[in-house]
């Protein structure tokens, strides 16, 4: 099927591709029809971050740069945006930028197979913290620089030059004339086609209506997880349905009761937005993947993908979120934990789409909690993912909600547990008797990441940690744990 | 923390070596222009392959069906063993592998054949379609039932001395015990790759990632029927090797040359990184069962120690791998009546092979385990336990191998260590926060490593280098050894640009070529530097002398006066700069460039006792490392690593630091979040980083501070400096300690049984068993 042309700014230069197949990664074009090698590939699922490359779009006057995955990107999915690779950084005169200079003088590279993904995380960093004046930390560095993996220094010098970069002469894009370009990139932009390979697109009714004529066509957010169907499953898709440029879904609305995220809005950014009502999920969010995985995906996407072990639904379970599906024929609104119908499959109808998750605001005296049980602390897959919304007044459990993650063929909403609890005195007791009945709620599975008898019994420990936390006790969560004399500024 | 800057005061003799100079490569690194076999301008018509694998753990191949295969776009034919030339197996030392297979398939991921078409996606989608009927058999997965079985790759070895026996019956404690430790991928960033260019007149490029392009040309030249002056291997850089691309890269280059051949086309292999999961082999996982007698100080009287290596289908590098765990089971410690029974299991998974360390770790982690659990036995600080089986200057200093450790350095490395890090106060104030926090609990430990530098091969501890000096003055220098990210080139560059007395900007390194320097061995064992950097200095130095010669005939001097520094040349009668000389000199008839070669002195070993000087010297280091644990779900945290380790004198401590601390996080990731899962068909379900998990940033301890030993390499090595790839993986045994340390603190019974990797399941295992 024939695809549209696609434009983007790169260098300074507007770059018009055309005959790219709606399947073809962002990575094959760069390395393999634009002969740019500099970006590399280490393992082609979004987990190493060798492949990253920062992306920018006009957002609020400026520019938004995202450090992604161009390995699970589809390379359709760029136009209209600006793109940088790692070969675009240094000045013509060969003046390496802060991102490239502050890994060399802090030896950041030794094999420097994954070092230019590192640096363009830097310039990532370098753009959206140290030219708007932010200073970057060593938490701040750990956190977006963990979707970057390393397999020869030992991280501690690439955290440096992470530090170092603001010592260096300053370099900035420029903005107006980059934004210029793009806006001239959208007026020029075809009509959407009601036809053809890849279909973006930008309104909610052109969307509905793409979606009710081209229902073979595969949807796809940010691909994170349909990237790897492409590579690593080798599935091909001659027609995908890309709705993270309509518009209606890109937005965060807050209402008195609820906050509605777009399906279109990526998981950072809607992280963002669960954190700025409840700031205790903050690690719990930057655990979520690594940052390019969390700057391309979407929430929507990894709520419609179903995933049992995804993160995002055992919180937004607990949070008592519901789901918006629409299509042409109307909307419908229900609680996440009724999307899900068995393994990977939803209610989702073939003409509709998922539109918003909608979660309630914090309520007075909501306590919750979210526990994440993985291998290794970031960027990991959870064996175990429990979250738990509880009110408690006098001693009496009156709310509780409890999402599950990793334990059963989709996410879950444990009703037994919560049966057990509401309405009852909240006591070491009934903790106790709570975490037996969640053990026994569910019926794990044993894989690689853990085996049943661990996953069943660590659901159990982790209702006692929620009690021990509701009781007050401080260092008892490793999350949170800190000695304080080894902490670096 | 670790800024190198700080060791640079003091070491400035010399202009280049000493200094924290860049990689030679960091500027193109950083600017995405540093090239990899993956990267290089395709050749026309340059066709690519994929693997066709085994999906059976054993069983008979029946046949191979590629007719849908080959009817997909863009394929252009498969190739299988039928189509070799050459010998059917791999040239390997054991000579026990098949290059496809051919009756038999022995593990799941065993390449059967190759797939070539036009595209690399092409070839991948069409490998998965090749039909292969396989009769099963059953299979040997464990690696306690291949030794019940007796199912080796190759005969166990016993090492003996005195009558441990007796030491273990007269000893008044005694102790048995069992121990899994789990194996390692090595996760290079650049997976697997070769590209085969055929050429002429029957001759062969090939470009290979791989730490041995000798092994590399030989194994291609013997599958393809010719010698090896018609094959010539070329590797600029690895994205990392780690081992992994010791034997395993030899693999991929045969398979694509072999593809090559039958298209008449250059052909690419490039393993996509799941495939590369499955298809290579990786660190050996060991089964160990041991029994020791100690006395009231923890000292050990007595041991019987059975090392069970799983090797895999083949035997690959297992020998000497075993070879060292068993020269490595003492660590720093002196082990008088000891017998150690050291089995190779053969088993049906990958063949496992190289890994940093080579057999090392998995000698050492066992006795760390014993002296911990003997100290939790006796109530005694481990501390205290391992100082008191210390290797001694004097006295109790040979090896169970029959070496005397001459170089010593142990108890003052040690002390220092435990004074810096403030290990004892630390242990106080930790039992205290352990005795009031019920749900987080700490632990600390201190351990030392002693590692043996030199191939266990003797023959391999040779190299050569070539040095040019070209009219302009300018020089290359070109030497058997591979640069995999250790910063070998870096170095070798400084030690010429110094034997020289010219600028570092002045030399630079071309790629490791088998047309350039012959028969290099593997860079490997830590000796890239020890070898080459000798040899490419006795080629540089032999330039230099007919420089000096030169002008001591002009300015009626000896050559020993004159001097090479700083881009200048002085004699008693005039100073002028290298680049005058060398113009000069060429006038002169001159020859400007020169080999030079060096094999390690003193060195030999008996392979069928085990017994002997197999280590030129020992490279020493000790860690101090402190762990949180949550006794509710099994999670651990590295807190906080204090490093003193030994280089010698350092010709680089930036590239030095940069091994210790990537070292310890890459042995750190094999005691904690690295495992790999096969499943009960032989799968192994972790073949990506998505399950495959290791180390990422948030895993750096907040608190990681590495010192260097201040003293020279006391043999005569050089730039008086040590070996640094290996020895530092080990330094994190203490955090393996330090995690039982903490299990032990949560049970408070004093005793612990753990397996590794220290995952959160087993650490909550470990709580409750």
């Amino acid at each position: 099927m024939e695809s549209k042309t696609i434009r983007f700014v790169r260098r300074g230069e507007l770059v018009s591709l055309v005959n790219v197949p709606p399947d073809r990664t962002l990575l094959e074009v760069l390395r393999e029809d634009l002969q740019c090698t500099g970006t590399k590939e280490g393992c082609g699922e979004g987990d190493c971050g060798a492949c990253t490359v920062v992306l920018a779009e006009p957002g609020a006057g400026r520019l938004r740069y995202r450090a992604i995955n161009s390995c699970i990107r589809l390379a359709h999915s760029i136009d209209g945006m600006a793109l940088w690779t790692v070969e675009d950084l240094a000045s013509d005169d060969g003046t390496l930028h802060p991102a490239q200079e502050a890994m060399v003088q802090c030896h950041g590279s030794q094999c420097g197979y994954c070092t230019p993904g590192f640096v363009m995380s830097l310039f990532g960093m370098y753009q959206n913290h140290v030219c708007r004046g932010g200073r970057i930390t060593r938490g701040l560095a750990q956190e977006e620089l963990s979707g970057n993996l390393c397999r020869c220094t030992g991280y501690r010098p690439i955290l440096d030059a992470a530090q170092r970069m603001e010592q260096l002469p300053p370099v900035d894009v420029d903005e107006a004339r980059v934004l210029g370009q793009l806006e001239a990139l959208r007026s020029k932009r075809e009509l959407v086609p009601s036809s053809g390979g890849y279909l973006d697109p930008r309104t909610l009714d052109e969307l509905l209506a793409l979606r009710a004529a081209q229902p073979q066509a595969q949807v796809v957010a940010g691909c994170t997880d349909v990237g790897l169907w492409v590579t690593k499953m080798h599935m091909r898709f001659p027609q995908v349905l890309d709705v993270t440029r309509v518009a209606e879904l890109r937005r965060v609305e807050t209402y008195e009761n609820h906050v509605a995220i777009g399906a279109a809005v990526t998981l950072a950014e809607a992280y963002e937005a669960l954190v700025a009502e409840r700031p205790q999920l903050k690690t719990f969010a930057s655990r979520f993947a690594g940052l390019p995985v969390r700057n391309s995906g979407t929430l929507g996407g990894n709520v419609a993908n179903g995933s049992p072990i995804g993160d995002s639904m055992p919180l937004l379970i607990a949070l008592g979120a519901h789901v918006v599906l629409l299509s042409r024929r109307g909307h419908r609104d229900l609680p996440l934990e009724r999307f899900y119908t068995g393994y990977r499959k939803n209610v989702l109808a073939p003409d509709e789409v998922v539109a918003w998750i909608k979660v309630p605001r914090p309520a007075p005296g909501e306590l919750l909690r979210a526990y994440k049980i993985s291998k290794r602390y970031d960027d990991d897959i959870s064996a175990v993912c429990l979250a738990v919304s509880a009110r408690i007044e006098d001693g009496v459990m009156h709310h509780v909600s409890i999402g599950a993650g990793g334990v059963a063929a989709t996410p879950v909403r444990a009703v037994r547990t919560e049966a057990a609890l509401r309405g009852q005195p909240w006591t070491l007791e009934a903790a106790r008797k709570a975490a037996a009945t969640l053990r026994a709620e569910f019926q794990p599975i044993s894989d690689m990441r853990a085996s049943a008898a661990y996953r069943s019994e660590v659901l159990g420990n982790l209702v006692q940690r929620f009690w021990l936390e509701s009781q007050g006790l401080e260092q008892i969560n490793l999350e949170s744990f800190r000695l304080e004399e080894a902490t670096a500024p | 923390m670790n800024a190198p800057e700080k060791f640079l005061a003091g070491t400035a003799a010399q202009p280049a070596t000493g200094t924290s100079h860049f990689h030679e490569s960091a500027r193109a690194q950083v600017a995405g222009a540093a090239t990899y076999i993956d990267d290089i301008p395709e050749v026309k018509g340059t066709l690519h392959a994929a693997p066709i694998l085994s999906k059976v753990a054993h069983g008979r191949l029946l046949g191979v069906d590629g007719s849908e295969a080959l009817a997909m776009a863009g394929v252009r034919g498969i190739v299988l063993a039928a189509d070799i030339p050459g010998d059917p197996l791999l040239a390997t030392f054991v000579h026990d592998e098949p290059i496809f297979a051919r009756d038999k398939v022995e593990f799941v991921g065993q390449v059967v054949g190759l797939v070539v078409a036009e595209t690399v996606m092409q070839a991948r989608r069409a490998a998965r379609k090749v039909k292969l009927q396989v009769e099963a058999l059953p299979a040997v997965l464990d690696v306690r039932e291949a030794v019940q079985a007796q199912s080796f790759v190759l005969p166990p070895v016993t090492v003996r001395r005195g009558d441990p026996e007796q030491g273990i019956a007269r000893a008044p404690h005694r102790l048995a015990g069992r121990l899994d430790v789990g194996g390692q991928e090595h996760f290079y960033l650049e997976g697997q790759v070769g590209y085969a260019l055929p050429l002429e007149q029957d001759n062969w490029w090939i470009y290979s990632s791989t730490q041995h392009p000798g092994e590399v040309q030989h194994w291609v030249a013997h599958a393809l029927g010719l010698d090896n002056h018609a094959v010539k291997v070329e590797c600029r850089r690895m994205g990392g090797g780690f081992g992994g691309k010791e034997t395993q890269a030899g693999h991929i280059a045969v398979w694509a040359a072999l593809a090559a051949r039958k298209m008449k086309r250059p052909v690419k292999l490039r393993l996509d990184r799941d495939d590369d999961f499955m298809v290579t082999g990786k660190r050996h996982p060991f089964a160990y069962d041991y029994e020791v007698g100690f006395d009231d100080d923890g000292r050990v009287a007595g041991l019987k120690l059975v090392l069970a290596a799983n090797c895999g289908w083949s035997a690959d590098l297992s020998g000497p791998v075993a070879d060292r765990a068993v020269f490595h089971v003492d660590n720093a410690y002196f082990l008088g009546d000891v017998e150690i029974v050291s089995y190779r299991c053969k088993t049906n998974v990958q063949s496992h092979t190289a890994f940093r360390g080579f057999g090392g770790p998995q000698g050492m982690i066992v006795m760390e385990a014993i002296l911990g659990d003997i100290a939790r036995a006796l109530g005694k600080d481990a501390l205290d336990v391992r100082k008191a089986n210390l290797y001694g200057v004097d006295e109790r200093n040979v090896t169970h191998y029959e070496m005397t450790v001459e170089d010593n350095i142990l108890d003052p490395l040690i002390s220092r260590l435990e004074q810096d890090a403030r290990y004892r106060a630390r242990r106080e104030e930790i039992a205290a926060w352990n005795a009031k926090n019920p749900v987080i609990k700490r632990g600390l430990a201190l351990t030392p490593v002693k590692f043996g530098i030199s191939f266990t091969a003797t023959f391999f501890n040779q190299a050569g280098a070539l040095v040019h000096v070209y009219t302009d003055g300018s020089v290359q220098v070109n030497h058997g050894g591979t640069e995999m990210g250790q910063g070998l080139h870096t170095k070798i560059c400084q030690l010429v640009a110094d034997e020289l007395g010219v600028p570092f900007a002045k030399v630079r390194i071309s790629a490791t070529d088998t047309s350039k320097v012959p028969n290099a061995s593997a860079t490997a064992a830590s000796s890239g530097t020890d070898l080459n950097g000798r040899a490419a200095q006795f080629a540089a130095r032999q330039v230099r002398q007919r420089l000096a010669e030169f002008v001591a005939d002009k300015q009626k001097c000896r050559p020993e006066q004159v001097i090479f520094a700083h881009g200048q040349v002085s004699g008693p009668e005039a100073v002028m700069s290298f680049e005058q000389l060398v113009d000069d000199a060429y006038h002169a008839r001159v020859q400007l460039w020169s080999d030079g070669f060096y094999r390690t002195p003193k060195i030999h070993y008996d392979k069928h006792t085990l017994t002997g000087r197999p280590f030129y010297y020992f490279a020493y280091g000790a860690a101090c490392s402190e762990v949180a644990i949550d006794t509710l779900t099994g999670e651990s945290r590295v807190l906080k690593v204090d490093i003193l380790h030994d280089v010698g004198t350092s010709i680089n401590p930036a590239i030095d630091i940069g091994q210790i601390e990537g070292g310890f996080i890459q042995g750190m990731g094999w005691l904690t979040t690295e495992q790999l899962v096969w499943n009960d068909q032989g799968y192994l379900a972790t073949h990506a980083p998505s399950t495959y998990k290791i180390p990422a940033t948030g895993d750096v301890p907040a608190h990681f501070q590495v010192a260097l030993w201040p003293e020279a390499n006391p043999e005569d090595n050089v730039g008086g400096s040590k070996a640094v790839g290996e020895p530092p993986f080990m330094l994190a045994i203490s955090v393996w300690e330090a995690l039982r340390d903490a299990a032990a603190a949560a049970r408070g019974d004093g005793r612990v049984h753990m397996d590794a990797p220290a995952t959160p399941e087993n650490v909550l295992k470990a709580l409750k068993a």
